[in-house]
């Protein structure tokens, strides 16, 4: 069985989705606030997104100094799953779990709406349970997701297969399309996409639900697909 | 003794800024011609004590170097006086 812990930051806004949305596929999790020492023996962590500590500075540049992210640190080293989201994404970059950076996105807008991702990797913490090449529409949300990094870097990212989700029609300036990457250990992973925003029927679309069940040690068939009995069904039949 | 510190944090060299292209576009319309290199950042200043200019320096470009600029994305300047100086 497994269990996350969902680390909550001041300005933090999307914990009790991801908490919802990790239920669907089965996966019990609980609240952390930002100052606890640990993450409660946990097996994995998200960081969810929202706007830590008001994004003050930088995204992320306050939050990677709170107490828990010693312990979100740990975990990554330790090869357990750390999800950033989002928010929690540009925090794990600006803590170095992650390589790059989030800049504005290109066209200076806050961009809020839907996109098509690419799975360009299944062997990542967040895609073991898609297929490569898997079209997935996922929200987005956000101001600064126009992922950036040096030459030699998104060379390295490509050459380790570090490359988990790539915008169809890239909507910030990312390079290389970039929408998530991993670790070079492949656990830690972060993406400006909010699954949690497509778990279920009711919020248009399921596919979220296809990345946070990698997250489980289930086996596929024993999830459920809905938060509510025929949703799936109803969902396909509305598509 | 006390510093008064600026710092000024922008995009690295080679990074766009398209918030300074935009402010470098629009500055034709206004009558200003012969603009160009227009660079958005930002700008913070504290107070600092420390022994002496060189102690000031090294503390302050640390401090940028772990917090206030990214360096994967981001150069910051730093540029110091005795507080109270004007300078």
């Amino acid at each position: 069985m497994t269990r996350l812990a969902v680390v909550v930051f001041p300005g933090s806004n999307c914990e009790h989705d991801v908490v919802a949305a990790l239920g669907v596929v089965g996966i019990d999790s609980t609240l952390v606030w930002h100052t606890e020492a640990d993450l409660g023996g946990a097996d994995g962590v998200v960081l969810p997104g929202g706007y830590a500590h008001g994004d003050y500075l930088r995204p992320g540049a306050i939050a990677r100094f709170s107490p828990i992210m010693a312990a979100v640190s740990d975990l990554a080293q330790a090869g357990g799953p750390v999800i950033g989201i989002c928010n929690g994404f540009q925090v794990l970059t600006e803590a170095g779990l992650l390589p790059g950076a989030l800049r504005r996105n290109a066209g200076l807008r806050f961009l809020c709406q839907t996109t098509r991702l690419r799975v360009v990797t299944t062997r990542s913490a967040l895609t073991n349970r898609c297929e490569n090449g898997q079209l997935l529409e996922l929200p987005i949300n956000h101001n600064e997701g126009n992922f950036t990094c040096d030459k030699g870097t998104l060379r390295r990212l490509i050459d380790n297969d570090q490359i988990v989700l790539s915008y169809v029609d890239n909507p910030n300036g990312s390079v290389g399309d970039i929408a998530g990457i991993c670790s070079e250990g492949r656990n830690v992973v972060g993406l400006m996409p909010h699954p949690e925003r497509a778990s279920s029927a009711l919020l248009g679309s399921l596919d979220g639900l296809a990345l946070l069940r990698s997250l489980t040690n289930q086996p596929a068939s024993s999830l459920s697909l809905g938060d509510e009995p025929g949703a799936t069904a109803r969902f396909a039949a509305a598509n | 003794m006390k510093f008064s510190v600026i710092v000024e944090v922008t995009g690295l060299d080679g990074i766009a800024d398209p918030e300074g292209q935009t402010i470098e576009r629009a500055l034709p319309a206004l009558g200003f011609e012969g603009v160009e290199h227009v660079r958005v950042g930002k700008v913070v200043r504290f107070d600092l004590e420390a022994h002496d200019e060189d102690a000031a320096r090294a503390t302050s470009e640390e401090l940028c170097r772990r917090l206030l600029a990214n360096p994967v994305i981001e150069q910051a300047e730093v540029s110091l006086a005795p507080a109270g100086q004007a300078r």
